[in-house]
């Protein structure tokens, strides 16, 4: 019998070891899996490359791995915001790598990953900084940059529902990077609010189906709607 | 001087988009062109952390924190609405599906070239979100600004100074002192605020600029 759940996130992030790749969803506090992230700072390993949207909000999730200097290397599309002080702090004291890509770049080319594409040619970026150095192609008149996919050695993300099948649906814009950060990890960890029997979840609506996932853990505070902003 | 104030900008450029459009409103001022878009006009307002049918801010005490803008402020979702995830939210933009998309801006070139992400100064923390996706990826892209910066400095400008976030991809500027179209042609003077001249209007930029239905002024 295939059973993907955990009895809790120590077990779901256990084989995480130092100097891991670790995608993360969420964007800002929406389908942050903070639970997950404490545990991979209970674990103590560092020297990691987090792949997310920002550089962490005030004190949870991303900025608290951060905080305890965990991470080596970020790639994400927008580190600079009100609260990010822990990012600032480690940015301007050198302690942290910044690979910046452009929102759709980020998606795209994590999606490529998971969908076993050697790169993806995008007409976002082009002639910015942000292609300098990069091969340009002009296709039908258009021009595009050529960029790598993203892939991970874990994903860690947030869904509302799961079954021990690892199939999952998400809740409002929670989703953001889930289902494709799921396809381009090796192995994808989700929290959700509760494991539900084989079935129950409506084959029509399942977001991401159980081939993607490989460990599910219910985290029951994940449902909770008034986390801070 | 005779200046339109924010709302009045919002409301202008909301005057522009017709039913049915669909239309993303960057962070900021941007946001404000939500208030002003006529009720009777069907409008598909998007947000590129995955929701299409945006609708206005909750009352105090009703925000969901899982059902936030592109801001990360709290918005509720009209009937008719939807989720999906950031691949296909970013497809939208890129496959030419968003009609509109409305930017704030440092700096836009009078060929329609787009500075807004990075001032590029010594010690400024890089941060790009959704800007180059979004600006070269809707079919239309409006910039709403004021003309001149604090120091008087005109930002409708002959050459971007600022670092950029995409070549030639703004087709309209809203401004405090008038509405321009920009593109290949150069700049084009659409309407200015009450009392202000064309010959003014190219003192205070320095840039060469054609009146709509008139001949150029240098």
């Amino acid at each position: 019998m295939i059973d993907k759940s955990m009895r809790d996130a120590a077990a779901a992030v256990a084989e995480i070891q130092d100097g891991a790749s670790v995608m993360i969803g969420g964007f800002g506090t929406a389908g942050m899996p903070d639970q997950l992230i404490d545990a991979l700072i209970d674990r103590g390993v560092g020297d990691l490359t987090i792949i997310n949207n920002n550089a962490g909000n005030g004190e949870a999730g991303v900025a608290a791995l951060i905080r305890e200097e965990r991470v080596r290397k970020i790639i994400c599309s927008f580190p600079r915001q009100s609260d990010s002080h822990h990012f600032d702090a480690a940015w301007r004291a050198g302690k942290i790598e910044l690979e910046l890509v452009p929102q759709g770049n980020l998606a795209a080319r994590i999606q490529a990953a998971g969908a076993g594409l050697g790169a993806i040619f995008t007409p976002t970026g082009y002639g910015t900084e942000l292609a300098q150095g990069k091969e340009v192609r002009e296709i039908d008149g258009k021009h595009y940059v050529l960029e790598y996919p993203i892939r991970a050695d874990f994903a860690l993300i947030k869904a509302q529902q799961g079954d021990r099948w690892g199939n999952l649906v998400y809740r409002k814009t929670a989703r953001n990077f889930g289902p494709i950060m799921a396809m381009a990890a090796a192995t994808t960890i989700a929290q959700v609010g509760n494991i539900v029997e084989l079935g129950s979840i409506d084959p029509e609506v399942v977001v991401t189906p159980g081939i993607f996932v490989q460990r599910v853990v219910e985290i029951a505070s994940a449902n909770t709607h008034a986390l801070a902003a | 001087m005779n200046r339109m104030t924010r709302d009045q900008m919002a409301a202008r450029v909301a005057q522009d988009i017709p039913e049915g459009a669909y239309v993303n409103l960057g962070i900021g001022l941007p946001t404000k062109v939500a208030n002003y878009l006529p009720q009777e006009r069907d409008i598909f307002l998007q947000s590129e952390n995955g929701l299409l049918g945006m609708g206005p801010a909750p009352a105090a005490g009703d925000e969901d924190w899982e059902l936030i803008n592109a801001g990360k402020q709290a918005v509720t979702l009209l009937a008719g609405g939807s989720f999906f995830h950031h691949a296909d939210s970013f497809a939208m933009m890129r496959g030419g599906h968003l009609d509109i998309c409305v930017l704030g801006a440092f700096q836009v070139s009078v060929h329609g070239d787009l500075a807004n992400w990075h001032t590029g100064e010594p010690g400024a923390i890089p941060a790009v979100g959704g800007a180059m996706d979004l600006a070269i990826g809707a079919k239309q892209t409006f910039v709403m600004m004021d003309l001149l910066t604090k120091q008087g400095t005109s930002k409708l400008v002959d050459v971007c100074t600022y670092p950029l976030t995409g070549l030639g991809c703004v087709s309209r500027v809203y401004s405090d002192l008038a509405v321009f179209d920009v593109g290949p042609g150069g700049a084009t003077v659409i309407e200015m605020v009450e009392g202000l001249t064309i010959e003014e209007l190219c003192r205070l930029t320095g840039v060469r600029l054609a009146h709509a239905g008139e001949t150029e002024a240098a």
